[in-house]
């Protein structure tokens, strides 16, 4: 069965966002065994009930891993009894029910209660405050769905967490981060030097990326919080492809200050530049395994450009592909079990994906120029960069192959997406 | 006079060193590579009421050689045309001249494939120009190869001439970057 829906996210007042320009999102394709859900809407105040199951019904529609079912016109209290024999006969597996609740301080708390319809009673619930800002409404949502997700599926649900990526318009990049669902868009950095290779730090507090702006390519750190940022590589030569180790006190990066690209590990204020491997030809795009043992990377020398991994501590380069003559990029899962890379196949990439022990591949795209694959952190998705008439979108496939997505901001190019850690 | 001596025979190591390379495509920009010749030749011949052929100014004169900038490869390719060894023979002698001088070169890459490894890629056609001028007597202080990968295209649209555009190193002065 293939659907097609386009799911509009511009659902709250504009006031929150600032001039980014919102993603939308389409999704085709989808799980193989949907589960039925209804969202009800939440008792209470009418616009913020909007507002909240609104989005949750977009963060589940989209996953990909569930059926929406029509819960009808009325607001179900988070107390009340639920006609478990109603539900069952408008097929639902599972119903939500929700209350908002107006505090004499102008804040809200929203609770909400989770039902199994088979099973016949309440299975999870939580309850949140917030005010009726949207981006706190959209948080209390996400965290909502998140347990909703986490209930059903038995994996971690990712709709809480962010992602960045560079947006390119005419003499300007802007390196935004956004939430998963590419709603709330805040500018980071804006350059009129190219951004590449944005790279989350382990707590999601920092970014490390590349930019251009001193007319060669340097690697700088950015707190996030504070807005504050410094220089972690600017050696002679080129400075490009930070990853951060998984303790984030450290990154590996590629230098070129001795001659030729290689991978260097520095620490992530600039200081305690030691080497770490030796090639006669390139070393790019490190990578490290989530557990920190190993250090995977592009290199040609082989002749062209495959992928290779060599233990963190140091020691012997294993290669890691060998069909084909290009194989870049290479993105451990968060199990470490697979890795997702791109290939070249006579003149198109896709974004693969390898089972690590089995050595076994799966082209996962139907687009012809992917670049830049990203996992979300429970593994399910990766977002990756493609080009659809000519401009620069981002896309997600699940790990299956089976869920696609589409994201793309009007007359932008936008690139170089990284799904960044789960919020605490 | 010394230094133009030192400098006549590490052009000729230099062009030693290049000759194992494959033949050279047939365009050749005579005229310049003709004066290009007489100058290294003898140098001392050049008549005074012209300008200084490897003077700073004659980056901006577009009679010199000195004012192309670009250096262009083959698809993956990381060594230096015949067809451009004049101009980077004319660069060295301008830097060898003054010393204090310093170049960025800038390397690029075509916009096919990952991001970052064409940025390794653009390096490899920097570097190999630095090479070219530490061998024609250039100090190593003097010289910063970097790349901007497949970043600044000077030709956006996706044709095999478009992408040779592409595949090229800029060379920049001290003032320029």
């Amino acid at each position: 069965m293939k659907i097609l829906r386009v799911i509009a996210l511009v659902l709250l007042s504009s006031a929150a966002l600032n001039a980014a320009a919102q993603l939308t999102i389409e999704v085709t394709g989808a799980g193989a065994n949907r589960i039925p859900i209804a969202i009800a809407n939440f008792d209470g105040d009418r616009i913020i009930s909007t507002a909240l199951t609104s989005v949750i019904r977009a963060d589940l529609d989209r996953s990909g891993m569930f059926n929406l079912i029509d819960p009808g016109a009325v607001a179900i209290a988070e107390s009340a009894t639920v006609n478990y024999g109603d539900w069952r006969g408008r097929k639902a597996d599972a119903v939500v029910t929700g209350s908002i609740l107006a505090n004499a301080d102008g804040r809200f708390e929203t609770r909400f209660k989770l039902h199994d319809v088979q099973k016949q009673s309440p299975i999870g619930g939580q309850s949140y405050m917030h005010t009726s800002a949207p981006s706190q409404l959209r948080t209390a949502a996400h965290r909502i769905a998140d347990v909703i997700y986490e209930k059903l599926t038995g994996e971690r649900g990712v709709f809480s967490t962010r992602i960045a990526y560079v947006v390119k318009s005419t003499g300007r990049y802007e390196l935004q981060i956004a939430d998963a669902d590419g709603a709330n868009p805040q500018t980071a950095l804006g350059s009129r030097e190219p951004i590449i290779s944005p790279a989350w730090s382990p707590d999601g507090g920092k970014l490390a990326y590349v930019s251009f702006e001193a007319k060669k390519p340097v690697v700088y750190v950015h707190d996030l919080a504070t807005g504050r940022r410094w220089v972690a590589a600017n050696f002679k030569g080129s400075n490009s492809a930070p990853a951060w180790a998984p303790d984030g006190k450290k990154l590996a990066v590629v230098l070129t200050k001795d001659g030729g690209s290689q991978l260097y590990l520095v620490n992530a204020d600039g200081s305690g530049i030691v080497r770490l491997a030796t090639s006669a030809g390139i070393d790019t795009e490190p990578r490290y395994s989530p557990d920190g043992q190993w250090i995977y990377f592009t290199s040609d020398r082989g002749g062209g450009p495959q992928i290779y991994r060599l233990p963190a501590s140091g020691g012997d380069v294993q290669r890691v592909t060998f069909e084909g003559n290009y194989n870049v990029t290479p993105r451990p899962s968060p199990d470490g079990k697979s890795m997702a890379y791109v290939a070249r196949d006579g003149g198109t990439f896709h974004v693969t994906l390898m089972d690590l022990a089995t050595k076994q591949t799966q082209i996962l795209t139907d687009s012809v120029k992917d670049e830049s694959p990203t996992f979300s952190p429970n593994g399910r998705m990766i977002l990756y960069a493609t080009e659809v008439g000519g401009r620069g979108v981002l896309a997600a496939v699940s790990s299956d192959g089976r869920v696609k997505q589409k994201l793309s901001v009007q007359a932008a190019d936008v690139r170089e997406p990284v799904w960044g850690p789960y919020v605490k | 006079m010394h230094q133009s001596l030192v400098l006549a025979t590490l052009t000729a190591v230099f062009l030693a060193a290049c000759s194992s390379q494959p033949p050279a495509p047939e365009q050749k920009p005579a005229a310049v590579e003709e004066r290009n010749a007489s100058s290294m030749a003898e140098p001392g011949l050049v008549k005074s009421e012209k300008m200084d052929p490897y003077g700073l100014a004659a980056l901006k004169d577009p009679k010199s050689i000195l004012s192309k900038r670009n250096v262009f490869f083959d698809f993956d390719q990381y060594v230096i045309k015949d067809e451009f060894k004049p101009l980077v023979e004319a660069h060295a002698r301008l830097m060898v001249a003054n010393p204090s001088v310093k170049m960025l070169i800038q390397g690029n890459a075509d916009e096919r494939g990952s991001r970052e490894y064409n940025l390794a890629l653009g390096q490899k056609r920097a570097e190999a120009v630095k090479k070219a001028l530490l061998l024609l007597g250039v100090k190593e202080e003097q010289v910063e190869a970097v790349s901007l990968g497949e970043e600044k295209p000077r030709c956006t649209g996706q044709t095999e001439e478009c992408w040779a555009q592409n595949r090229r190193d800029d060379i920049l002065y001290t003032g320029e970057y």
